[in-house]
């Protein structure tokens, strides 16, 4: 029995997100049936691209290349997905979470009449039953949770497994789908999307600033020590809220929930609501001059200084070990 | 103008989260109960809405007695009746399923509610209520218009936002920066008392998922300072102690 992979593509590019979840669907597969991984593309990708996602452990792409669907228009990439789906005979689907994912898996549940599980951190339990842990209260608990139904949508969180990348090449299949329009009735009429940045969502190393910067003017010295890592940049809610960093860069319970390998935390306090949406970090570093900030109390390792002096002296020390 | 707007009755952000029944409830001790903060945000652009079109709203909670407080606050904020369904609210298909029976029979123009609960964080109820309903379900929702049939909105991607247009009826899953919160004011909690509250009992039984235990994260260990002269000492940790660089 195949397992299937929705895989999402940002200007043709493969998401590093969905190369997880053909990962998590691999090893899913080997510790239940051994069964194949499929994947599921849509638009326009390469051929080339598309064999990539062997790496990650797919033996097959299927690939339905429309143009109309490299736009993420919901309706429109849940039926696709479905058809596909039952074109492949499948029980589960896997997928990464993300802004579109989450909307087109909610729909999916409906559609396959499948028991839909989001925020999956760790492989099921098949042995007895089939449970699933997920993360709850914003990272501040987790569910085990049984699934009684036949079909199944696992919506992973990012680092739920290692990425594989010593897959043999995948095979691409083209597909081609009967659309009905209805699926189209919602325009995207533009984008509005910075270029060139690591995306926040899906980062390995996340750098971010609080109120302690003092401004937007300051935030050089976040990009610095940022680009120096290859992270993406992040801040707390009351920096998006005063309007010094965009809203996609709040990182807390009501905005981005980050699970980073690495992350850093510049003149962020910690209250609640920023950490329940870090506290999934694997290590968290704090930097802040105030020794009492309730942020040390949930960091691995920390400075207590003034950012301005220890930022700098930081990308030095970032730099001198490349 | 016909607006249904779903809200959540969840922990307060700043709660700690316990369990309690061989962690297999949420200790409610000291816990306050808020409306989910991304609902209120649907809440706060739907009384908006209702100013400039002229529209009534209905809220609606699927949740058992204790709930009725947090639906009092939504009528105090600015909505006109409320409905509670009332059942503890198993899991997303079940709470989909009786917001869909309730729109089914009330032909609502437009269904919003937040983009995620803060307790369960699934943010699927939007997606399988339009799928139910067979009409567009758009999340996350950070600004959206009305201008006759027409909406026009802007979506939350990863770094950045689209922007779309669609037809009524639709779903909307909200968050910030969609309205500012609104507090209510004195009439508003005066008139709230006597605003109609009806009580329905649940459409469908149907889950898909069945949580068995609760669990919390292990303990952090404590945190290794290093001096703030010494910055070279810390890279040198997250490369080989963490061996994350």
């Amino acid at each position: 029995m195949s397992i299937l992979v929705y895989i999402e593509q940002a200007e043709g590019s493969i998401k590093k997100t969905s190369l997880e979840a053909v990962s998590f669907a691999r090893a899913l597969a080997d510790k239940t049936n051994g069964g194949e991984v499929v994947a599921v593309a849509l638009g326009t990708v390469s051929e080339a691209e598309l064999s990539h996602v062997g790496a990650a452990g797919a033996s097959k792409v299927f690939h339905v290349e429309d143009s109309k669907l490299d736009a993420g228009v919901i309706q429109a990439h849940a039926e696709a997905v479905a058809q596909v789906y039952q074109k492949v005979g499948s029980k589960t689907l896997v997928m990464a979470k993300s802004s579109l994912g989450d909307a087109v898996a909610a729909r999916l549940a409906i559609k396959l009449d499948a028991a839909l599980v989001s925020n999956v951190v760790e492989l099921p339990e098949t042995d007895n039953g089939y449970t699933v842990k997920r993360s709850i209260y914003t990272g501040k608990a987790f569910a085990q949770t049984s699934v009684t139904k036949e079909h199944k949508i696992l919506a992973i969180r990012k680092n739920a497994v290692d990425l594989k990348t010593d897959g043999a090449k995948a095979s691409v299949e083209k597909v081609s789908l009967q659309i009905p329009d209805t699926n189209f009735a919602t325009k995207i009429t533009s984008t509005d999307k910075a270029t060139g940045e690591i995306l926040l969502p899906e980062a390995d190393i996340v750098v971010s600033g609080g109120r302690g910067m003092k401004g937007p003017e300051n935030w050089g010295m976040i990009e610095d020590l940022a680009k120096e890592l290859g992270a993406a940049t992040g801040c707390s809610k009351p920096v998006s809220d005063i309007g010094w960093r965009p809203h996609h860069e709040h990182v807390g319970q009501t905005g981005v929930k980050v699970a980073p390998t690495l992350y850093i935390a510049v003149g962020i306090s910690g209250a609640i609501q920023h950490l329940a949406g870090v506290n999934s970090s694997k290590f968290i570093v704090v930097i802040n001059k105030d020794p009492e900030a309730p942020f040390f109390k949930a960091a691995d390792y920390g400075i207590v200084g003034d950012a301005f002096e220890v930022l700098p002296k930081l990308t030095e020390a970032v730099k001198a070990i490349k | 103008m016909k607006i249904l707007i779903c809200i959540t009755h969840v922990p307060d952000t700043t709660s700690k989260i316990q369990f309690t029944d061989n962690n297999t409830k949420l200790d409610k001790n000291g816990v306050q109960f808020i409306i989910g903060p991304y609902d209120d945000y649907a809440l706060a652009r739907a009384v908006e809405l209702k100013e400039q079109l002229n529209a009534t709203l209905t809220v609606l909670n699927v949740g058992e007695a204790e709930t009725e407080p947090t639906l009092r606050k939504a009528l105090a904020i600015g909505a006109d009746d409320a409905i509670r369904v009332n059942a503890f609210p198993k899991d997303s298909q079940f709470v989909a399923e009786q917001i869909a029976a309730i729109a089914k029979q009330n032909n609502y123009d437009l269904i919003m509610m937040g983009r995620e609960s803060i307790d369960f964080n699934g943010g699927m109820v939007h997606g399988m209520v339009g799928e139910l309903l067979g009409i567009p379900s758009i999340s996350p929702v950070m600004k959206l218009e009305i201008e006759g049939d027409k909406v026009k909105m802007a979506r939350e991607i990863e770094g950045g936002k689209e922007y779309l247009e669609a037809k009524l009826p639709l779903v909307a899953g909200c968050q910030e920066p969609i309205a500012e919160w609104k507090i209510p004011n004195m009439r508003g909690i005066m008139s709230a008392r006597t605003k109609p509250l009806t009580v329905v009992e649940p459409a469908s039984q149907n889950v898909a998922t069945e949580v068995i235990n609760f669990q919390l994260p292990p303990a952090k260990g404590t945190v290794k300072l290093v001096d703030k002269d010494n910055v070279a000492e810390l890279v040198r940790l997250l490369k080989n102690e963490a061996k994350v660089l």
